[in-house]
């Protein structure tokens, strides 16, 4: 069943802005893991605002579980490049805060508290988090504040998660450490997601399919599905059929470049 | 004792050493140039005159205390309650503005012979001037605090569901405590500023009035007593809103010591 699907969609900002992204339609499955790529201002975070419902479309619909998307959707993971940890929460708090939210659970977070913070503590552990639950933010390093903005965005069992470059600003070696600790999170038990990244490495290691963007206005060029196995070590990454793939994307982006 | 050691305690004695240094030159400088006291009175006059004067002194001064914190604790009430609206609605941020910066620029002292004309003179013109004067700061800061809140983390919290109140009680306020704290320590000193000079406009009681009283008698030296015992009280208050910013928002300074 597709989770999230657009149809012909577009997106302007203002009135007669100039095109965000033009003529989108895709489909995402239930437990599917999507990449979505392309140079920056391809209009990625648009996307991302559709699905959400932060934004209308100008033209087009935009669905997610059978429904047409309007006003902000509930129960949706997100997280972003910046990690967006409240300072003043420790990082349990921290996890927590959509409980306190979602209308599924905020009615029973005070007298089921104990159960959530059991929760918490056993997915910042799956996260390799152990013993940071009354840290603060700003005690982890960059990777381990990501790490736990992920946890915050996975807590309510979201039906998507939405990753905006949630990678970007982190060294080459946690970012490879942080790809393992999705896939595996991933890997345990499914979710839907979408990835919006400009790597094209990490869009392949981490997806089932991946949607190659062109720039201002946003559409979509390629579609292509990964058919490495899983579950994928890292040292996938350096085999022949991986670095075709990238090579083959990467080839999309450049006649993106000369073309604009 | 080692260095780190010695090094906190210069610190902790370093205001007082200053306060000391500064009276030892005030002193020096009134003997060596025979200043004559009803001009410019030495610390050791002004230290007769506080003996001397003291029941007196104390009885004003718990006068200007107390019109001094009503009128703050209007402000603080008032101005978080007005800051909250400015700074949640781009709507009301719009209007209020321009009128509140033009209110804010009338020198309060020249308002003061109306709220007389109003009030009568003594307590509520103090309490008034008190107030108007120090609950501008109250209400820039808590609407900067509020208008600045990231729009990531209003993303994060709108894509869980959240509404408007649910942001401003889990995101918005928190955030702006910091703020919050730092507008009250400038409003508490701009407060005794608001109830002096009402007291010497229009009182017969209270510092303002005692030091006017003193100096048509040419008392110098209880004039500076008075002026003196206002610094100490601000201090004191100061200090005590410095310690209950420490408390509350110990987050923002990183539980090391503020400043940088």
């Amino acid at each position: 069943m597709d989770l999230v699907e657009f149809e012909n969609v577009s997106m302007r900002y203002g009135e007669d802005g100039p095109l965000a992204i033009e003529n989108i339609s895709l489909s995402v499955k239930e437990n599917e893991f999507v990449a979505v790529v392309g140079p920056s201002g391809c209009g990625k975070s648009t996307l991302m605002k559709l699905v959400t419902g932060l934004a209308p479309p100008s033209d087009g619909y935009v669905y997610l579980g059978g429904k047409q998307v309007a006003g902000p959707q509930k129960g949706v993971g997100m997280a972003f490049q910046a990690s967006n940890l409240l300072p003043w929460r420790t990082t349990l708090e921290n996890v927590l805060l959509p409980l306190e939210i979602v209308a599924e659970y905020r009615h029973k977070f005070r007298r089921e508290k104990t159960q959530f913070e059991e929760l918490g503590r056993a997915l910042l552990k799956r996260v390799g988090l152990a013993g940071c639950e009354h840290k603060y933010p700003w005690e982890l390093s960059g990777g381990m504040q990501q790490r736990a903005s992920i946890c915050r965005a996975l807590i309510h069992r979201p039906s998507l998660l939405m990753l905006d470059e949630p990678f970007g600003a982190l060294d080459a070696f946690t970012r490879e450490e942080l790809w393992c600790m999705v896939r595996d999170l991933w890997q345990e038990e499914p979710f839907t997601v979408v990835l919006v990244t400009h790597d094209l490495r990490e869009a392949v290691f981490l997806a089932d399919t991946v949607y190659v963007m062109s720039k201002g206005p946003g559409r979509i060029l390629v579609r292509k599905p990964v058919n490495l196995p899983r579950p994928r070590e890292l040292s996938v990454t350096y085999t022949d059929p991986f670095a075709d793939l990238v090579f083959e994307l990467r080839d999309h982006i450049g006649r993106i470049r000369e073309g604009s | 004792m080692t260095l780190a050691q010695r090094k906190r305690l210069l610190m902790k004695a370093s205001p007082w050493l200053l306060l000391l240094f500064l009276g030892l030159f005030w002193e020096l400088v009134c003997f060596a140039f025979q200043i004559p006291d009803y001009l410019f009175p030495a610390p050791t006059d002004i230290w007769r005159s506080w003996l001397e004067y003291r029941p007196q002194i104390i009885e004003h001064a718990t006068q200007t205390l107390f019109t001094t914190v009503v009128g703050f604790a209007l402000a603080v009430v008032f101005g978080l309650v007005l800051g909250m609206l400015v700074g949640s609605s781009p709507v009301i941020y719009k209007a209020v503005y321009p009128l509140m910066v033009g209110f804010n620029s009338i020198p309060k002292v020249a308002f003061v012979p109306v709220l007389v004309v109003w009030f009568g003179i003594g307590t509520v013109p103090a309490i008034l001037t008190a107030f108007l004067i120090s609950f501008f700061p109250v209400v820039v800061n808590m609407a900067t605090g509020l208008a600045t809140l990231e729009p990531e983390l209003q993303d994060v919290m709108r894509s869980l569901g959240a509404s408007r109140i649910d942001i401003l009680k889990k995101v918005a306020l928190p955030r702006s405590m910091p703020y919050f704290f730092a507008s009250l320590k400038v409003a508490i000193t701009l407060a005794f500023v608001g109830s002096v000079i009402s007291e010497t406009v229009a009182s017969n009681v209270g510092i303002g009035y005692l030091m006017l009283s003193a100096s048509s008698t040419m008392d110098m030296g209880l004039v500076f007593a008075g002026l003196v015992v206002i610094g100490v009280m601000g201090v004191v208050m100061y200090e005590l809103f410095a310690l209950v910013e420490r408390r509350m928002t110990g987050w923002a300074t990183r539980g090391s010591d503020p400043a940088f």
